[in-house]
C-alpha cells in the first residue's frame, strides 16, 4: 500500500508499506515503524505472512540458519535457505521487490541443459511417430540420433 | 601490479572521454554471483573462503580479460583503503578479515570482487553514460566465470544472494552523475522523489550509506527480481538524459543569476585553494566539484575534467598518504593537502 503523507505545502513522504503495516499505521499515527527504502530490507518491517512475524523454529538442514537469525541479520546463510524458508521468502520479495519470479539471465550451463532436454524430448516424439507408422527404417534413424545427444 | 604506484593514476573510467561526462561522470553495473556448494559469505569459515579464493582464481587464469588478483588478508590497511577509495572494493571488504581479494585490470573498468559479501562481485566501470556497452563487457565476464564455476541458481528466483535484495539478476547498474547545479536550486529534492517512485534508488559517492558530498548522485536499480537485465539497464538509461536536461537548465540559470552568480563562487574557491594552508577532505572535494562545473561550462581556463576527476580520488586520506609518501595524523593531512591541491591547480 502507498501512503502519501503531507506535512506542508513543501514537504511530502511517500510511504510504502505492507497491509498490515498501512492499517496499523492508519489506526495508530507513527506507531508503525516506516519500511526502509534503501540498503537491506528489515526483515521484520516487510514480513508479511499471517497477521505480522510468526517465530521460525526450523533450520535449514545445510547450514543451520534459522528464519529468525534471516530476520535478525538481513542475510540468508546458503543457496539451500531459498527453499527451506520458501514461503517466507516469496512474502518478503513480494514486498521488496513487487515480483516473485526471476526474468532475467539464465546461466548458459542450464540454458543448454534445457535445449539438450528440449531436443531429445522432439527425437523422442518422432521416434513413437515412426513406429506408430511402421517406419523401422527411419525409427532407426531417430533411436540412433537419441543415443547420439544422450552420450554428449 | 604496485599499489604504491597506482595512487599516482586514475583508472581509465575517469578519464572523462565517455557520453555526457560533462555531468556523467561514470557508468557502472556489478552482479553479484554466488558457488552452489557453499554456505554464503557470513556462514563460510577461513577454510572455506580460501577454498572459494583458490578456485576463483584458478579460474582466472583461463580468463580472456588481463586481470591481476590481489589478496586482502594480508594486505597493509592503508593499501586497502587506497583500493575502496578508487572504488574497486566495499567499505565492508576492507575492514572484513580472512581470505578475500580483488581481481582487476590495469585499466580499473573490470573488477571481482572474491568473498565479499557474495562469493563474487563482478564490477565494470565505464567513462561517462554508456550503460550498454557495460553490460556487453559484465555479461561476457559472467559467462566466461559461469562456464567454469557452479553458481547458485534457481528457475524461479534466479541467482541466489546472501540478501533477497539481490536475488534474481543480482544486477545494481548506476551511473554517477555530477549535479552541483540542481542542488543549488534545491530541485533535487523533487529529482530524488521522481526517481523513487519509479523504484530507482539515489546514492553517494561511495555507494549504501554514503552522502551526495561534492554533489555526485549514484542513481541505481532498486529492484532485482522479475525484470530482465535489458530491462533494468533501459528503465535507468531513460531517465538520466532528462536529468542532465534539468541539470544543464539550472547551470545556465546560476549563471544568467545576479543575486548568487556563479563567477564569484567560483572566484571564492579559487581564492581559498590558493590562501588556505589547511583543507579537509570534504572541503576539497567542494571546491574540486565547483570547479568542475566551471570547467564543463567553459568558465576555468586551464583546467580539465579528467584532471579534475583524477584529483577528487588523490586528495582522500590514503591516496594522499601514498603520494606524499608516509602514514600521516590528521593536521598533517590537511596541510599536506592544501600544498598538494594548489600545486596541481597551478594556483598561487
Amino acid at each position: 500500500m502507498h501512503i502519501t503523507e503531507i506535512f506542508s505545502e513543501d514537504k511530502v513522504e511517500e510511504l510504502h508499506m505492507c497491509e498490515d503495516c498501512a492499517q496499523r499505521f492508519l489506526a495508530d499515527g507513527k506507531k508503525v515503524k516506516k519500511p526502509k527504502s534503501k540498503g537491506h530490507p528489515e526483515p521484520d518491517s516487510v514480513f508479511t505472512g499471517g497477521g505480522g512475524p510468526r517465530e521460525k523454529s526450523q533450520a535449514c538442514p545445510h547450514c543451520g540458519t534459522t528464519f529468525a537469525e534471516y530476520r535478525s541479520t538481513g542475510r540468508l546463510g546458503c543457496p539451500i535457505d531459498y527453499d527451506t524458508f520458501h514461503e517466507d521468502l516469496v512474502a518478503l520479495l513480494e514486498n521488496v521487490h513487487g515480483e516473485t519470479r526471476h526474468n532475467g539471465k539464465v546461466p548458459l550451463n542450464l540454458l543448454r541443459h534445457r535445449q539438450h532436454q528440449d531436443e531429445l524430448s522432439r527425437l523422442g516424439k518422432e521416434l513413437q511417430g515412426a513406429i506408430a507408422r511402421e517406419n523401422y527404417e527411419e525409427a532407426a534413424k531417430f533411436r540412433d540420433l537419441i543415443k547420439t545427444l544422450e552420450a554428449k | 601490479m604496485n599499489l604504491d604506484a597506482l595512487a599516482q593514476f586514475s583508472g581509465e573510467w575517469l578519464d572523462a572521454t565517455g557520453p555526457q561526462s560533462q555531468i556523467v561522470v561514470s557508468t557502472r553495473i556489478r552482479l553479484a554471483r554466488n558457488l552452489a556448494a557453499y554456505p554464503f559469505t557470513n556462514r563460510t569459515n577461513n577454510f572455506q573462503k580460501g577454498e572459494i579464493e583458490s578456485l576463483v582464481c584458478d579460474k582466472l587464469r583461463h580468463f580472456s580479460f588481463e586481470v591481476d588478483y590481489h589478496p586482502l588478508a594480508n594486505m597493509p590497511a592503508l593499501d586497502r583503503q587506497v583500493l575502496f577509495e578508487r572504488h574497486l572494493i566495499s567499505r565492508d571488504m576492507a575492514s572484513a578479515e580472512g581470505p578475500r581479494g580483488v581481481a582487476f585490470n590495469p585499466g580499473e573498468s573490470i573488477s571481482l570482487m572474491v568473498n565479499e559479501e557474495d562469493h563474487l562481485r563482478l564490477q565494470v566501470l565505464k567513462s561517462g553514460l554508456d550503460l550498454q556497452n557495460a553490460w556487453t563487457v559484465i555479461d561476457d565476464m559472467d559467462n566466461q566465470l559461469e562456464s567454469k564455476l557452479s553458481y547458485a541458481f534457481s528457475e524461479e528466483f534466479g541467482f541466489l544472494t546472501a540478501c533477497p535484495t539481490n536475488v534474481g539478476t543480482g544486477m545494481r547498474a548506476s551511473v554517477m552523475l555530477h549535479l552541483p547545479a540542481l542542488e543549488h536550486t534545491r530541485h533535487i529534492e523533487q529529482v530524488y522523489r521522481a526517481l523513487q517512485k519509479i523504484s530507482l534508488e539515489v546514492r553517494g559517492l561511495y555507494g549504501e550509506g554514503s552522502r551526495a558530498s561534492g554533489h555526485f548522485y549514484q542513481i541505481s536499480n532498486q529492484v532485482t527480481l522479475g525484470k530482465s537485465e535489458a530491462t533494468i539497464i533501459k528503465e535507468l538509461g531513460g531517465v538520466i538524459p532528462e536529468i542532465i536536461r534539468y541539470e544543464n537548465e539550472a547551470r545556465q540559470a546560476w549563471l544568467a543569476d545576479p543575486q548568487q552568480p556563479l563567477k564569484d563562487r567560483i572566484q571564492r574557491v579559487l581564492d581559498t585553494i590558493q590562501n588556505e594552508t589547511q583543507m579537509s577532505c570534504e572541503e576539497a572535494i567542494e571546491c574540486l566539484s565547483i570547479l568542475r562545473l566551471a570547467t564543463a561550462l567553459g568558465e576555468a581556463p586551464g583546467l580539465g575534467l579528467a584532471q579534475l576527476d583524477k584529483l577528487f580520488i588523490q586528495v582522500q586520506q590514503a591516496h594522499l598518504q601514498k603520494i606524499m609518501g608516509g602514514l600521516m595524523d590528521s593536521e598533517e593531512r590537511n596541510t599536506a593537502r592544501a600544498q598538494f591541491l594548489r600545486k596541481k591547480l597551478a594556483i598561487g
